[in-house]
């Protein structure tokens, strides 16, 4: 699970990249990101889940390029000049696996006070609740702490 | 750099020679009389007790010492080599094995139980009952009172950076020492050269050590010296003092009063020491690598590969001659380089040849069919990974062999054949392929037993006109392997779906031939290595893939009648039916079709089937890229690869591909079930 590789400082917060997906804004932890690419020319794999349909060649390696726009219920939308892969590695199953993410604007690396963290409220959200680990706020603004495991699997 | 754990050599090591002695044991007990292979043996014991020692493994040096103090007399000819003696030895092999690797797996009792069988056997050898601890069970001269030590070493020793000095406060550690030089080589102050030796010594030590104890003192430099080893007995050893001891005569080793306990083990000590004279000259020209390395070598090659094609598209556009002739020269490099690469990691198939013979032997002993063993080609070479995965298919398909291939020496003689079964297992090289055949010459496969046996599990529907092929391919299906109620005629199949699927994953292909009342063949094609293969790039609407160049059959232009679809996709092709995909619809290609498709005939076990693709783009050398695990659902493809222009391809995996689309008897049972 993602829990296991959060960058928890000393103090209590947590080191997170902000992006934005969609109409909502995700916070990843940082620990999980690898790095932060300009989008490259991607691949269609035929008979692929449709938030796992492409694959991209990340400095030699092939890794599968995730949509997850699919997953929250929005809608597909054209790469813009702010487009950006984020090439983060999650575990799967016991195994480590490179997913390269794709985000509408990457904003900056915050920090979030674990304390503020919040459970997902039962109403109010139309998402499956295993795609999102917490909800916590960050400059007056809700984040979406995903579980990304859960997402791409 | 890393440092090696010395350790792990010792274990790679003994790893090496147990599988050595394993084969010499083998081997003995065909040619019981060979005493090169009971020196081979001795000289693999040996050297396991001594490195094990220096690395701390007592219990491994404890047992060997007292399998070989047991061999000692075979070596002697006192005891003659019988099927019984090899049983045990190899018992007292896997022992070893396990001390070494797995010590907790193990108890003592069971070493002592193989010991006692090993001494039973070769007679009142070993004086002391095999429950002691092993190590006191030493030889049975007693330890002397006293060593008179002689040696000698090769002139260059000091330019190895070895130092004689060390190694007399070594011995001076065992016990009092007196040491007195021999200087009769040694040349006038002018025609000195500090850097060779040409002092040998002679040591008297008053110490009750055992021989083992000074020969380790020696382990490291053995075989770049001569050693001379003669037991005083009390009397000489406390007798003369040490000034008593007078210069002995240069290059000849004093020899005062030899014990004559000890004569007849002093002619022991010489030939061990030839042995790893002989292992270390082969280590001089083979270096071992972690496979890690090589694995890491193979990924910067492949990514090299990539980049030198993506210079020479670029190359390819510019004008300038210099940089064509530049990236010309990088790409003639990268290519030797991948091959150089490619040829580190094959192997030869006979390390795994090696290991079924002891299987085969254990078989034969207990089903009680004699079998003679017989493996060709050893010296084919395959991709490393690839023959770690074959081992287990093998076994399969030789216990088969033997359990139901090959009949009851009973059986076989009433048939007029030889009673002892024989048992093939060779390997060559066809084209880009190895193939890996298991032969037995025994009673063949029945089709008609296995169709009726397919029939009654509802595999087939009675009345089908199938193949023999067809029907021997039922063996592979999973319900086939547990229904041990098929009598032993056509009972093959513990496993063999097992067999198939382990092949399949690495990209090859069984076929089985059989002749009855003759015998079965098993033959594995599988490709040279699991890391490039030459591939055919093609482009369907958008999208580029790559097809493996060895399931290509041959390409065509599709027929202008079939170019609009017509609800039965068939070409005739030399008066042959071949049915056909599209693969702009199998994919969901986007962008216009071209106006000339083509189509590529690909052979998928005895079916040739077209693929229909926009464009053949032409040869591809396709450095393969496994799918990531997220991508685990998508079985069309086989992996990926990185094209010239730094985008993905994926490679088409034709078995999977066809058999998705086409109804096949097997596949629809493995639904079912």
């Amino acid at each position: 699970m993602s829990d296991a590789s959060e960058t928890v400082q000393p103090d209590g917060t947590l080191q997170v990249v902000m992006l934005r997906i969609g109409s909502e804004t995700f916070a990843l932890d940082a620990g999980m990101v690898r790095e932060i690419i300009d989008p490259i020319p991607a691949t269609r794999v035929a008979g692929a889940r449709a938030h796992l349909d492409r694959i991209v060649n990340v400095r030699g390696n092939v890794v599968p390029l995730a949509d997850i726009r699919e997953r929250f219920g929005m809608k597909p939308a054209a790469t813009t000049p702010d487009t950006r892969f984020v090439v983060i590695e999650v575990v799967i199953e016991g195994d480590p696996v490179v997913v390269a993410l794709v985000a509408d604007k990457v904003f900056e690396v915050a920090e979030i006070r674990l304390d503020q963290q919040q459970s997902v409220p039962k109403i109010g959200a139309s998402w499956r609740p295993e795609y999102i680990h917490s909800i916590a706020k960050c400059n007056d603004e809700f984040v979406i702490l995903p579980d990304i495991a859960q997402i791409l699997n | 750099m890393t440092a090696l754990n010395p350790t792990d050599v010792f274990r790679a090591e003994a790893a090496e020679l147990l599988a050595c002695l394993e084969t010499t044991l083998l081997d003995l007990g065909d040619r019981p009389d060979d005493r090169g292979l009971i020196d081979t043996a001795f000289r693999a014991l040996h050297t396991i007790k001594g490195s094990g020692a220096m690395f701390g493994f007592e219990e491994v040096a404890g047992f060997t010492h007292d399998f070989e103090t047991a061999f000692d007399r075979v070596r002697r000819g006192e005891v003659r080599v019988s099927v019984d003696l090899i049983n045990v030895s190899l018992s007292a092999k896997d022992h070893i094995r396990t001390l070494i690797e797995d010590p907790e797996a193990t108890a003592p009792v069971i070493g002592e139980a193989i010991l006692a069988e090993l001494e039973r056997l070769v007679g009142d050898t070993a004086g002391p009952a095999a429950a002691l601890p092993p190590i006191e069970a030493l030889p049975a001269p007693a330890a002397p009172a006293g060593w008179q030590i002689g040696f000698t070493f090769d002139p260059e020793i000091l330019r190895n950076g070895t130092n004689p000095l060390a190694l007399l406060d070594e011995l001076r550690d065992l016990g009092p020492c007196t040491v007195v030089p021999r200087l009769g080589a040694l040349p006038d102050l002018e025609a000195l050269d500090p850097e060779t030796l040409t002092i040998g010594w002679d040591v008297v030590l008053r110490s009750a050590v055992s021989r083992e104890a000074i020969e380790d003192v020696f382990l490291f430099v053995r075989d770049e010296m001569t050693l001379s080893l003669t037991s005083l007995d009390a009397a000489t050893a406390q007798a003369p003092a040490a000034e008593a001891i007078p210069a002995p005569a240069p290059g000849q080793a004093p020899s005062p009063n030899p014990a004559p306990a000890a004569a007849p083990a002093a002619p022991a000590a010489d030939a061990p020491r030839t042995a790893p004279r002989r292992m270390e000259e082969r280590a001089a020209t083979t270096v071992r690598v972690e496979a890690q390395r090589l694995d890491a070598l193979m990924d910067r090659v492949g990514e090299l590969v990539i980049a030198q094609a993506r210079l020479s598209q670029l190359a390819g556009l510019q004008e300038d001659p210099a940089i064509k002739a530049i990236s010309e020269e990088i790409e003639r490099l990268s290519a030797r380089l991948r091959d150089t690469t490619i040829g580190i990691r094959m192997v030869p198939i006979g390390s795994l040849f090696g290991r079924f013979r002891r299987l085969v032997h254990d078989l034969s002993r207990d089903l009680g069919k004699p079998v003679e063993f017989v493996t060709e080609g050893e010296e084919t070479e395959l991709d490393k990974t690839m023959i770690e995965r074959l081992a287990d298919p093998l076994v399969h398909l030789i216990r088969n062999a033997i359990d139901h291939g090959i009949e009851d020496p009973s059986r076989r003689t009433a048939t007029s054949k030889n009673r002892t079964g024989r048992m093939a297992l060779t390997a060559e090289h066809a084209g880009a392929q190895v193939l890996v055949s298991v032969r037995d010459d025994g009673a063949g496969l029945d089709a008609a037993r296995i169709r009726a046996k397919a029939e009654e599990k509802g595999l087939v529907a009675p009345g089908t006109v199938l193949s023999d092929q067809q029907i021997y391919q039922f063996l592979f299906a999973p319900g086939f392997s547990t229904a041990q109620q098929i009598s032993a005629l056509s009972g093959r199949g513990v496993g063999m779906d097992v067999v198939k699927k382990t092949i399949e994953s690495l990209r090859g292909s069984i076929d089985i031939t059989t002749e009855p009342g003759n015998g079965t063949t098993v033959t594995l094609r599988l490709p040279l290595t699991l890391a490039i293969i030459e591939g055919l790039l093609i482009r369907i609407g958008e999208g580029r893939y790559v097809v493996p160049l060895s399931a290509v059959e041959e390409c065509v232009e599709l027929p202008e009648n079939e170019r609009i679809e017509r609800g039965r996709d068939f070409l005739n092709i030399r008066g042959e039916i071949v049915p056909f995909l599209r693969l702009r619809q199998v994919f969901e290609a986007t962008g216009a079709p071209d106006p000339y498709q083509k189509v590529i005939v690909v052979s998928v076990g005895e079916a040739r089937v077209g693929l229909v693709v926009d464009q053949i783009i032409g040869n591809h050398q396709t450095v393969i890229k496994s799918l990531s695990k997220l991508h685990a659902d998508v079985t069309t493809f086989s992996g990926a690869t990185i094209l010239g222009d730094g985008t993905a391809a994926l490679i088409i995996d034709v078995g999977q591909l066809v058999t998705g689309g086409r109804a096949d008897p097997v596949r629809e049972f493995q639904e079912v079930a």
